[in-house]
């Protein structure tokens, strides 16, 4: 099990107070200014030695979007960074606790961050249901400013960067990094057809990297303490430390850091007080946020818990939020009720998204209560297939991959309901 | 959003709200919003000044606010945009309401983390109580919404009221919450268990115990 020594939000609970002074007691702020002293190319260097990858969903290595930046921007262009902090996927609750109870990691983060991709400034865009987050964010960002750290000459560096706080209002799609991009320059959110990538051409046309929080939040640590101790954590291609959130039905639900690759009977057993009812009770598993594929039971109980891993059982590591689902779960239905989130999200761009995710729905309603045919279930197949990899943004795939892995692992119990509701079997005859 | 009621730009609501202009400390937090974004960017600034727009509202009706269309005018034109954009924007996001809401805007969230651990309970509670989606009671107190994940999975089922969480529910503590509401009182936010604080796991945290009960400098230790 990781030390507590070898966590890096370590106040992730809130049970000591989040503001500067306090922060500042844990470690946060110390000497920032000899960390990007060691020069722009070192820190990316660094980042990219860690083998730090992207905390949102995707993955994609942290060091290396950073390098994608320009080198030398011109004074008509300037670079920024967007911060993600959208946090909306199903099962996903890890930024909110960064922001409300370590937000100074975020903060210090931001700086170094944005500095050594020799950004102009840094844009949190923090999802608008976080109310009260949002406040606690704008009084520590108020803070750093009143202490010099942010601003000009941040932190006696000599290099000038700001920190802005957006609040968003209420979009999933936000989520994803041009949507997000489009939102702040004060549109709906709807995503944009890539390339041009950020790096080239982002917010306000400037060249811009967005990040997840945890992804800038973890950046400092890894400075002080060196790309070697974050890359003794976990397999490779998988380093690091990483906050998981387990939700659903085990006994204790909660957010915990743990070293990446830990087994998934290992993260329950050790921090949530296992399943309910005991492992013999487990049903199946979305591992990573509700837009990847669910994982039975037998596949998950001792699967590492990592990018690799999960892929490797045809699911994915997403946000490290495990959705736990034991035997009382009507799958079907928790299933259907992802496919409205996906209805209701669809930010109504892309035909195959807008309308193939009212249609999944509906179609999974009918299945859920086994008034459909037999065959539908392969045309409700076909039709996910139809809108995975038509869509501008990944919310299209996002959609159907659940239904995918349902249909995958229980397709007997689909086939069940029908025959009980009397169903027509002309189908599979 | 398209299945949320809207309410139509009519001559009461013109004559109600034709007239808005900020309270002088808003129109000071406006300044401060459009601070934010580069000069010849300020249209970035639509979505604070509509919340604070919205919130400007709830203070003078008593309620959670909404946006009436001459409010909205009033945003686009101090912003200098066309108000279709701004109305657009309006439209697109869940948090500004397009119709008037009650005293207490209860969103209760339905999303499979929060079903899984018993959001149905949550949403009878509310039922029970005379209480229907989309709705405001007649007393025009509470107004029930589903909403989608509000990011808060590890203390499920939650509700979000006003601008708090309350988190780790069930059916009477949804009740008594809803109770003390009614009768103007303040209930404690966050997670209604007693032995939890925050994420972690009920019953005390499994990790970081030195933090409980001070504040743990780690780095001796390194």
């Amino acid at each position: 099990m990781l030390a507590d020594k070898d966590r890096i939000f370590t106040n992730i609970y809130g049970f000591q107070p989040w503001n500067l002074k306090s922060a500042q007691m844990r470690g946060d702020w110390d000497k920032t200014r000899d960390l990007m002293k060691r020069g722009q190319d070192a820190i990316i260097e660094e980042i990219k030695a860690s083998g730090l990858r992207g905390r949102g969903g995707a993955g994609f290595p942290t060091g290396l979007k950073w390098s994608f930046m320009p080198k030398e921007p011109r004074a008509d262009r300037p670079s920024f960074l967007v911060i993600n902090a959208d946090e909306s996927e199903p099962g996903s609750c890890k930024d909110r606790e960064i922001i409300r109870h370590d937000p100074h990691k975020l903060i210090e983060g931001a700086l170094i961050a944005g500095y050594a991709m020799r950004a102009r400034a840094a844009y949190i865009y923090i999802r608008g249901e976080f109310i009260r987050e949002a406040e606690t964010l704008f009084a520590a960002v108020q803070e750093a400013y009143d202490a010099g750290l942010l601003g000009k000459n941040a932190a006696k560096s000599g290099y000038d960067f700001d920190v802005f706080v957006h609040r968003g209002a209420g979009a999933y799609i936000c989520g994803e990094e041009t949507a997000m991009i489009e939102s702040l320059e004060g549109k709906k959110g709807q995503p944009r057809l890539k390339p041009p990538f950020p790096a080239g051409a982002g917010l306000y046309g400037c060249p811009t990297t967005v990040n997840n929080v945890e992804s800038i939040a973890v950046v400092p640590t890894i400075l002080r303490r060196g790309a070697t101790w974050f890359s003794s954590f976990g397999r490779e291609n998988n380093k690091g430390t990483k906050l998981f959130q387990i939700s659903g039905h085990v006994n204790k639900p909660c957010v915990v850091e743990e070293e990446m690759s830990i087994t998934f009977r290992e993260l329950i057993d050790r921090h949530c007080g296992g399943i309910r009812g005991g492992w013999d009770n487990l049903l199946a598993v979305i591992p990573g946020g509700s837009s990847v594929p669910l994982v039975p039971a037998a596949e998950i109980m001792d699967c590492p818990m990592d990018f690799d891993g999960l892929k490797a059982v045809g699911s994915g590591l997403g946000t490290a939020a495990a959705i736990v689902m034991d035997k009382s779960t009507d799958v079907v239905q928790a299933i259907s009720r992802i496919s409205y989130f996906y209805k209701h999200e669809s930010c109504g761009q892309c035909t195959p998204c807008r309308e193939g995710t009212g249609w999944i729905w509906r179609v999974m309603e009918r299945l859920r209560t086994g008034d459909a045919d037999i065959g539908e279930i392969d045309t409700l197949y076909d039709v996910t297939k139809q809108v995975e990899g038509h869509t501008i943004c990944a919310l299209g795939d996002a959609a159907a991959w659940p239904i995918q892995g349902l249909i995958r692992h229980f397709r007997p119990e689909l086939e069940r309901r029908i025959r009980d509701n009397g169903g027509a079997l002309e189908a599979a005859e | 959003m398209a299945d949320a009621p809207q309410i139509p730009d009519e001559a009461e609501v013109r004559a109600r709200w034709g007239a808005f202009a900020w309270t002088a400390e808003n129109a000071e937090q406006a300044k401060t919003v459009i601070a934010r974004y580069p000069a010849g960017r300020q249209r970035s600034a639509v979505m604070p000044l509509l919340d604070l727009a919205q919130r400007q509202v709830g203070a003078e009706t008593n309620t959670q606010g909404w946006l009436p269309v001459p409010v909205i005018e009033y945003v686009a034109a101090q912003l200098d945009m066309p108000f279709i954009r701004a109305y657009e924007v309006a439209t697109f996001y869940t948090m500004y309401n397009m119709a008037p809401v009650g005293r207490y805007h209860v969103q209760v969230c339905g999303t499979t983390p929060c079903l899984l651990r018993g959001s149905d309970d949550v949403m009878a509670a509310c039922k029970n109580r005379g209480m229907a989606k989309g709705k405001t009671t007649p007393d025009g107190l509470f107004t029930l919404t589903e909403v989608e994940c509000m990011g808060t999975c590890t203390n499920a089922p939650m509700v979000q009221i006003n601008d708090d969480n309350y988190e780790d529910l069930d059916y009477d503590k949804m009740d008594r919450i809803l109770d003390a509401l009614a009768a103007g009182e303040t209930p404690k936010a966050g997670t209604q268990l007693t032995d939890r604080h925050t994420s972690e796991p009920q019953g005390g945290p499994t990790t970081l115990v030195e933090m409980v009960s001070a504040n743990h400098d780690y780095r001796k230790e390194w």
